[in-house]
């Protein structure tokens, strides 16, 4: 099965939105309410990013019974040091966005540690794809 | 403990939630920073928070928490409230600070989650 979802950047009412749907998918499939929270947590993440620093993306989600395969593209500032992203702590988040309780630098991390494998490809001015795979059994 | 004492307790009032006012709660975690509250790997815990806004619920949400109390007197929005009945969750709110929150539910016999 595969879905898309368009993400709006700077809008915060429906950040979140994307994540909401994937996590509804997950529930018919009757997976484990633990591994849907890992998911959906890593997602929202990546949607909050997109949200805070692109101007638009897609959320792509392909799925069968035994993987979970979700690909995040965006059109956006891109990242300039991937490394230095993945850094706990370190953010170029705005104020706005930290306003809303985010920005912190955790976003990136959390979402390593709530996936099976993840993956970063950015391009300066250009924007930013975020690939996560996690195992469904 | 349910949230019917935490009501009684702090003298909160309930958004929404009411049918649910029964249900266990045995941990609690307080929060401004949603960022740390994605990183608890505990579900089914209360969210004390001063930070207001659709994100919070959405938080919640994802981590499967379903009791939010808002403290400092925040004002819960009509876009907050139909999405947290949506997810079938607790909300109360507060007048009082977080500090003085923590202090009364701890003391109350409500457990950190760590």
């Amino acid at each position: 099965m595969e879905f898309n979802y368009n993400l709006e950047g700077g809008n915060f009412s429906r950040a979140g939105a994307a994540s909401s749907e994937v996590k509804k998918l997950l529930k018919q499939l009757n997976v484990s309410p633990a591994l849907i929270k890992r998911i959906v947590i890593a997602l929202y993440e990546a949607e909050v990013n997109v949200v805070a620093h692109a101007y638009e993306g897609v959320m792509n989600v392909v799925f069968d019974n035994q993987t979970i395969r979700v690909k995040i593209t965006d059109k956006g500032p891109g990242i300039p040091d991937i490394g230095l992203a993945m850094q706990e702590g370190y953010s170029t988040a705005s104020p706005k966005v930290r306003e809303m309780g985010f920005g912190a630098g955790m976003g990136l991390p959390n979402m390593k540690k709530n996936c099976d494998s993840l993956s970063i490809e950015s391009q300066v001015g250009v924007g930013t794809t975020v690939t996560m795979i996690t195992h469904l059994q | 403990m349910t949230p019917k004492d935490i009501i009684q307790l702090l003298d909160a009032h309930c958004i929404c939630g009411e049918e649910h006012l029964q249900r266990n709660v045995r941990n609690a975690f307080a929060a401004d920073l949603m960022s740390d509250v994605l990183r608890v790997d505990t579900s089914e815990m209360l969210l004390i928070t001063g930070m207001a806004n659709l994100q919070v619920i959405r938080t919640a949400e994802m981590s499967d928490i379903p009791f939010i109390l808002f403290v400092r007197g925040k004002m819960v929005t009509p876009e907050m409230e139909a999405l947290a009945r949506e997810n079938d969750m607790v909300v109360l709110t507060c007048p009082q600070s977080m500090f003085k929150v923590c202090g009364e539910l701890y003391k109350a016999g409500l457990q950190p989650i760590y």
